[in-house]
């Protein structure tokens, strides 16, 4: 017989070694999350799938399942420390939706309408960062990394490159690139790297495609992020 | 009859978009007018601002008027908000953070392209930039956000007849978007 725990009152199925993340996803239950991605390693670090186990705050994509847990997802206290969490991520960065090519598709954007966000709430650090245009292909632009480390582990552990790494600790971490001028178009980076498709922000962008889809026709224009998943299930629509 | 509920508007550092996005409402302005009652605002052109129940502003803060002007709505209305991304976060405006106040004033003044005449203005009347942009909120103390680049018709009137109303107020998924 399968073990359950019960997420928001409803039972979830588990295999030992399913954290709470994986179990929501196999049974359809969306979690709010942007590190996460089930193709890489849990990394816990954006904590916007913070839940409620027993009282205490967990992130989902790290807590292993066990029979019997309670967990909330989706109390109105849970869904206040997410929108905290993501108005520190946008005030920590530049993240201006109107001036960005990825919005509309941008799971950060997604994930604040789905938690309620509506202003930023927080002072802005307007912090001065960086345009790398130099790849062929690719740019990235260091004002919208929330350094949910995506493509440091897609370029490790999928492309076996280790083009990206996360340099400096608390406010000053950044996204490092691995060439000796620290410059994408210098590294070993391609377009068709794993790394180059996995940002849930506008950080990474493919060149010379922006603002194709027309306003009211983008992946989270008309439903929430609850229904339509994640960025990754629709790479071809979206690139 | 109880005195209608007065409204006034400005239009701080932006790009009166959201003003435009206001008239997008097209001919629910009639019930408009018979609801409230328009103090200040460009719609109007009445300079001086009254005592009011409900302050619309569309903007950041990037000189030394816009606080001026801030701070007066503030004092003035019960209910003060922030419409559109540049009231809500500094929006295209703030961009002009990642450089210092003399390199934008360079830029435009000095050294742009198809700079005439070059040298920086400083007429007295022409209010002193603030070194950065700034979102409302970290001037005043704000009571409600409505973003958007602009936000759209519907969601404003979404937004207005829920207050008016004295309803919680909620929006359709399709109507909240920061751009």
């Amino acid at each position: 017989m399968s073990k359950t725990f019960k997420l928001d009152g409803r039972e979830i199925p588990f295999e030992t070694g399913q954290t709470i993340m994986d179990a929501a996803l196999a049974a359809g239950v969306y979690i709010p999350h942007l590190c996460h991605n089930p193709e890489f390693a849990p990394h816990g670090s954006c904590r916007v799938c913070v839940v409620d186990v027993g009282g205490r705050q967990v992130s989902a994509c790290t807590a292993a399942a066990s029979e019997g847990m309670e967990v909330d997802s989706s109390s109105e206290a849970i869904q206040a420390t997410r929108r905290a969490i993501l108005q520190m991520l946008f005030v920590e960065g530049n993240h201006v939706c109107p001036a960005c090519e990825k919005s509309g598709a941008c799971q950060l954007q997604a994930v604040a309408y789905y938690t309620g966000m509506l202003a930023p709430h927080f002072t802005h650090f307007f912090p001065r960062r960086p345009v790398d245009a130099s790849h062929p292909d690719v740019v990235i632009d260091f004002n919208r990394c929330i350094l949910c480390e995506l493509c440091v582990r897609a370029s490790r552990d999928h492309d076996g490159k280790r083009v990206f790494a996360i340099s400096g600790r608390g406010l000053e971490s950044h996204l490092v690139i691995d060439s000796a001028s620290g410059l994408l178009g210098d590294s070993s980076f391609a377009a068709s790297d794993k790394a180059a498709h996995v940002c849930p922000t506008g950080a990474i962008l493919p060149k010379g495609r922006g603002y194709e889809t027309p306003i009211g026709e983008r992946l989270y224009d008309r439903e929430p992020i609850s229904i339509v998943g994640d960025v990754r299930a629709h790479e071809e629509e979206v690139l | 009859m109880a005195e209608k509920p007065r409204v006034a508007t400005a239009s701080l550092c932006g790009c009166f978009g959201c003003h435009m996005s206001l008239l997008d409402i097209d001919e629910r302005i009639l019930q408009l007018v018979d609801l409230v009652t328009f103090d200040c605002t460009p719609l109007t052109d009445i300079k001086i601002l009254g005592d009011c129940d409900l302050g619309l502003i569309e903007g950041g803060v990037a000189n030394a008027e816009n606080v001026e002007v801030l701070r007066e709505f503030r004092r003035r209305c019960k209910t003060l908000v922030a419409v559109g991304a540049c009231a809500v976060n500094g929006g295209i405006p703030a961009m002009r953070n990642q450089f210092s106040l003399a390199e934008c004033l360079r830029e435009s003044y000095c050294y742009g392209i198809g700079v005439h005449n070059p040298g920086i203005p400083n007429d007295p009347e022409i209010p002193l930039l603030l070194n950065q942009v700034h979102p409302i909120h970290e001037v005043v103390a704000i009571d409600y956000f409505l973003p958007g680049c602009p936000p759209s018709a519907d969601a404003i009137w979404t937004f207005l007849t829920a207050f008016l109303e004295g309803r919680p107020i909620a929006f359709p998924y399709t109507q909240i978007h920061f751009d």
